[in-house]
C-alpha cells in the first residue's frame, strides 16, 4: 500500500511540474525515478520512453504505465497512471472554469485572437521536429503524399487514416524482408 | 447519453494518436467537425491554454475538450477515455517486454504511421490557419514567430504570452 501510494505521488509530482509534451518530462523522470528512488536504470527509462513514443496513447502516460509495472504490476501502473492525470484534471478543469466567465471580456478576446497566431505557428514547429525521425526516405515521402491525398480528396478520418498507414507500413517491412532473404 | 459517447470518441483517441499530445489536434479537430462539442476557434485555445498549463498536452487538452463539452464529469470521462487504451496496451506490452524485446508488428506498422501523421497534423494546422490568419497583419506575425520559435526554441508558453500581449496591444 505504501508502495502505491509513493507510485502515485511521485507521479503526481512529476505531472504537476512536466509544462508540455513527453519529452519535457524525461529530465524530471530521471531526477524522480532513476536518482532520487532508484526505481528504474537510465537504461530502462529510455527504453520505456521509446516504446512509448511508438504505442498507442500520451507519451507520458505509456511511461508512467510502465514504471508502476515493474515496481507493482497491473495495481502499480493504474496508481502511476492517475498520478500522472491528476494534477491535469485538477489545473485544467480549474483555469477551464474560470476562463469561460472571462471569455467576453474585450481583453481577453483580443490576447486569444494573438495566441490563435502563434498556435498555427507552434503546430507547424511540431511537424518540423518530427520530421526527421517520422519520414524515411522514398517510402516515408509516399505515405506522406498518400496520406495528404487521402485526407484532403478523399476526406477519411483520422482514425482511418493511421490504421491504413500502419497496415501499409507492415507490408512494406514484409516485403523488404522477403526480397532480402 | 453524452458521457459514453465522449468515452468512446477519447477512447478511440488513445487507441490512434501514436507520437504525443501534438498528434491529437488532428482527431480532436475531427471531432469539431462531427459533433458541436466545441469550436474549431475554441480548439486553438485549448491547444493555447495545454501548453501553458502543466501536465501532458494530450492529457490537458482531452479534460479540456471534455469539460467544454459536458463540464467537470465530461473533463473527467473524457481523460479516461484517452487513458485506458495506454494502460492496456502497455500491460500487456510490458508482460511481454520483460521477457523478449521485438517490438514486432507495431514497430513494422509504425514505418507507415509515422509520415501519415505529420500529414495529419499538417492538414489540421491549414484547418486552424484558415481561421485565424485572416488578414496580412496575422500571415505576418505567424511567419515571424514561426522563424523565432525555429530559432530560439523557446518553450512554447513564452510566445503564447507574447502572442496575448501583441493581441491586446494591437487589438486583434
Amino acid at each position: 500500500m505504501k508502495m502505491l501510494w509513493d507510485l502515485f505521488f511521485s507521479f503526481f509530482k512529476v505531472g504537476l511540474f512536466t509544462f508540455g509534451g513527453g519529452a519535457a518530462m524525461l529530465p524530471l523522470l530521471q531526477a524522480e525515478f532513476v536518482e532520487r528512488r532508484k526505481w528504474v536504470t537510465d537504461s530502462e527509462l529510455m527504453d520505456f520512453y521509446s516504446i512509448g513514443q511508438c504505442t498507442p496513447g500520451i507519451i507520458a502516460i505509456n511511461t508512467a504505465t510502465f514504471v508502476g509495472y515493474k515496481k507493482q504490476g497491473k495495481i502499480g501502473a493504474i496508481a502511476a497512471t492517475l498520478g500522472i492525470v491528476t494534477p491535469s484534471i485538477i489545473i485544467i478543469l480549474l483555469v477551464a472554469s474560470i476562463l469561460s466567465k472571462y471569455m467576453h471580456n474585450p481583453y481577453v478576446i483580443h490576447a486569444f485572437a494573438g495566441i490563435r497566431i502563434v498556435v498555427v505557428a507552434l503546430i507547424l514547429d511540431a511537424v518540423v521536429r518530427l520530421w526527421k525521425q517520422g519520414v524515411k526516405g522514398r517510402f516515408g515521402w509516399g505515405m506522406f503524399a498518400l496520406s495528404l491525398l487521402l485526407l484532403v480528396a478523399a476526406g477519411l478520418s483520422p482514425v482511418m487514416i493511421v490504421i491504413l498507414a500502419g497496415v501499409a507500413g507492415y507490408a512494406f517491412q514484409l516485403y523488404l524482408r522477403r526480397k532480402r532473404s | 447519453m453524452i458521457y459514453a459517447l465522449l468515452f468512446w470518441e477519447f477512447f478511440k483517441i488513445g487507441l490512434t494518436a501514436i507520437g504525443g499530445g501534438m498528434v491529437t489536434i488532428p482527431f480532436l479537430l475531427d471531432l469539431a467537425d462531427k459533433y458541436d462539442w466545441y469550436t474549431k476557434g475554441e480548439l486553438m485555445d485549448m491547444i493555447a491554454i495545454s501548453e501553458s498549463t502543466p501536465g501532458p498536452i494530450g492529457v490537458n487538452m482531452a479534460t479540456y475538450a471534455g469539460y467544454n463539452t459536458a463540464g467537470i464529469w465530461g473533463g473527467i470521462v473524457a481523460t479516461f477515455g484517452l487513458v485506458l487504451p495506454s494502460l492496456v496496451v502497455i500491460i500487456l506490452i510490458a508482460k511481454y517486454l520483460f521477457a523478449k524485446e521485438e517490438g514486432g508488428f507495431l514497430r513494422q506498422a509504425l514505418f507507415g504511421i509515422r509520415p501519415a501523421v505529420l500529414a495529419l497534423i499538417l492538414f489540421a494546422g491549414w484547418e486552424l490557419a484558415r481561421l485565424s490568419l485572416i488578414n496580412w497583419q496575422s500571415v505576418l506575425i505567424a511567419i515571424v514567430s514561426f522563424g523565432l520559435i525555429r530559432w530560439l526554441k523557446w518553450h512554447p508558453i513564452v510566445y503564447i504570452c507574447l502572442a496575448a500581449v501583441i493581441g491586446i496591444v494591437f487589438e486583434l
